[in-house]
């Protein structure tokens, strides 16, 4: 144990611990939750050499303004952020993501923006000193679970710290950016609901992202689509990704918070490979979906996987 | 024994045991669910993430980096379906309920033309069976009524319903654990948590094919029971 901590002086809009999620509880109605882009995540713990496990920080437009208050930590900054260093001594340092930085004891952190960008993370070397709730730190603030009681966090928190730093030196590595807008998926359970033509106009059509997102789902705006079948279905289980129809005929893409069931038809499901590239959009950005098979989705996803690793493997010391 | 089975995205599967909707075909998704909740636990199918039973299909999720949807299948395919048992993690609870906080049992009992004491009758005389539980943690749906309770959900949803409020719809009775927005018909409270986050090693005592009777009390016991 120490006495290392931060202190919150803008929690920013929604900043959250979150981890890979809480699995084998969605029969009680826990969804899973955890980070929304997982490749910011793991390649933010693997800069400060923790483990794939390891809890942090996860921020949504604007960042928050941290005060390291007790202790020297070393933190790194993944996704595309804006953020600054401000030095005890009032220098200011301007951030760089994919790398670490040292903090010293009077030092901030000033997360100021995500850049055309929803989500960023920040992980600690050792992990934030935080309680899990059934293995996992992940924060659901509707059902008030995970670390910080489920709670955002919110001004004059105090943040603790595991370690005392141990390894001085700092790192970073290459992250390719994707600015594509085309989102591919598969076929979904009720897709033979919609009318021929709304199938046709569903992968033709753009859709813009409205501001009704959050991450429980995401509404989009767009040409409306016909249900000739049952505009309600028996509520069954969802899965993340999943993008239902409301009887109104804009989609929902149901996300890392969906609701546990559900009772809407689901024209498709957004690939695992697409999954980050769509949470990253923000509102007013157009999409357009494009359908692929299954062994093509579970292809592509190896693929990414293995270069989420070469950039893991490609972490370096720097100066 | 499922109808169907397909894929749902690259890391979902969908067991689908047709269109009904009853005990006995919902007892069948819970077999499964159990079946495979023990699978997954004992550490076999490592890289299954959830189970989700619903009134007639069972969703599994599994992390693709770990599992193949292919694997899972095969394994589906070969449940003997004759060798799983309802009753090996099936729990029997009685719910205490105070009928005092009701919201629409006057406007129910005008609509269905049966008085007051008879609706609580009807309900407090049934055995109910846990179809599954979701949406938000630890919430779940009941059934099977009466059909003489048959009602719609409100023709406008209420913006904040207690804690513990006790809704019927259709066939269906349902408790609210958190106090949130809803459209069932109001009978009564229980003072039972439903989802305990204090109560870490099982913060959820209902479990998808659990049974239930609910029992009567009045609001001094209500109170007595909410402080415990």
């Amino acid at each position: 144990m120490n006495n290392n901590f931060f202190e919150v002086l803008r929690p920013g809009i929604n900043t959250t611990f979150q981890d890979k999620g809480r699995f084998h509880m969605q029969h009680l109605g826990v969804t899973p939750g955890g980070c929304m882009d997982l490749a910011s995540f793991l390649i933010a713990n693997a800069l400060v050499g923790n483990t794939p496990s390891e809890g942090v920080l996860e921020f949504a437009y604007q960042g928050p303004l941290l005060k390291l208050i007790e202790g020297r930590t070393k933190i790194a900054i993944t996704g595309t952020v804006i953020f600054q260093i401000i030095k005890k001594n009032h220098q200011v340092v301007n951030g760089e993501c994919n790398r670490t930085y040292i903090l010293e004891k009077g030092d901030q952190i000033d997360i100021l923006a995500t850049k055309h960008s929803a989500y960023g993370y920040m992980a600690l070397e050792g992990g934030f000193d935080i309680k899990p709730f059934c293995k996992s730190v992940s924060v659901l603030v509707k059902a008030q679970i995970g670390a910080n009681e489920g709670k955002k966090i919110k001004l004059n928190d105090r943040i603790n710290i595991k370690l005392d730093i141990k390894n001085k030196k700092n790192t970073a590595t290459k992250v390719p950016s994707n600015n594509k807008n085309i989102i591919r998926v598969l076929e979904g359970p009720q897709f033979s609901y919609f009318s021929k033509e709304s199938q046709k106009d569903f992968f033709s059509k753009e859709y813009k992202i409205s501001n009704l997102t959050d991450r429980m789902g995401m509404r989009l705006e767009g040409i409306a689509l016909k249900n000739i079948v049952n505009t309600n279905i028996r509520s069954e289980g969802i899965t993340k990704g999943a993008i239902q129809v409301p009887a109104d005929g804009q989609p929902i893409i149901l996300l890392t918070d969906y609701p546990t069931i559900g009772g809407y038809p689901k024209i498709a499901n957004i690939s695992s490979v697409d999954y980050n590239l769509l949470i990253q959009k923000t509102p007013g950005e157009k999409i357009f979906f494009q359908l692929i098979k299954l062994h093509e989705a579970e292809q592509l996803y190896k693929e990414q996987l293995n270069n989420i690793s070469e950039i893991i493997k490609n972490i370096k010391e720097i100066n | 024994m499922f109808k169907k089975l397909r894929n749902i995205g690259d890391c979902g599967i969908v067991c689908d045991f047709g269109d009904e909707v009853n005990q006995e075909i919902n007892s069948s998704v819970i077999k499964l669910f159990h079946h495979i909740k023990k699978e997954v636990l004992q550490g076999n199918l490592n890289g299954i993430l959830n189970y989700t039973p619903s009134y007639n299909k069972l969703i599994i999720s599994f992390d693709l980096e770990k599992i193949k949807s292919s694997k899972i299948i095969d394994f589906l395919k070969s449940v003997d379906f004759s060798k799983l048992n309802l009753t090996y993690n099936s729990k029997k609870w009685t719910i205490p309920i105070c009928y005092d906080f009701e919201l629409d049992l006057e406007d129910i009992s005008k609509t269905l033309k049966i008085n007051r004491d008879e609706i609580i009758n009807f309900h407090l005389n049934t055995n109910f069976f846990v179809y599954m539980v979701g949406f938000i943690p630890g919430h779940p749906f009941m059934g099977d009524l009466n059909s003489k309770l048959f009602l719609n959900r409100l023709k406008t949803p209420r913006v904040k319903i207690p804690a513990g409020s006790v809704g019927i719809v259709e066939k269906f009775c349902n408790i609210y654990p958190y106090e949130s927005p809803g459209g069932w018909n109001i009978i009564g409270r229980t003072p039972f948590k439903l989802f305990d986050k204090k109560n870490e090693s099982n913060p959820c005592f209902l479990a998808p094919g659990d049974t239930i009777k609910f029992k009567s009390i009045t609001k001094d016991e209500f109170e007595k029971l909410q402080n415990e």
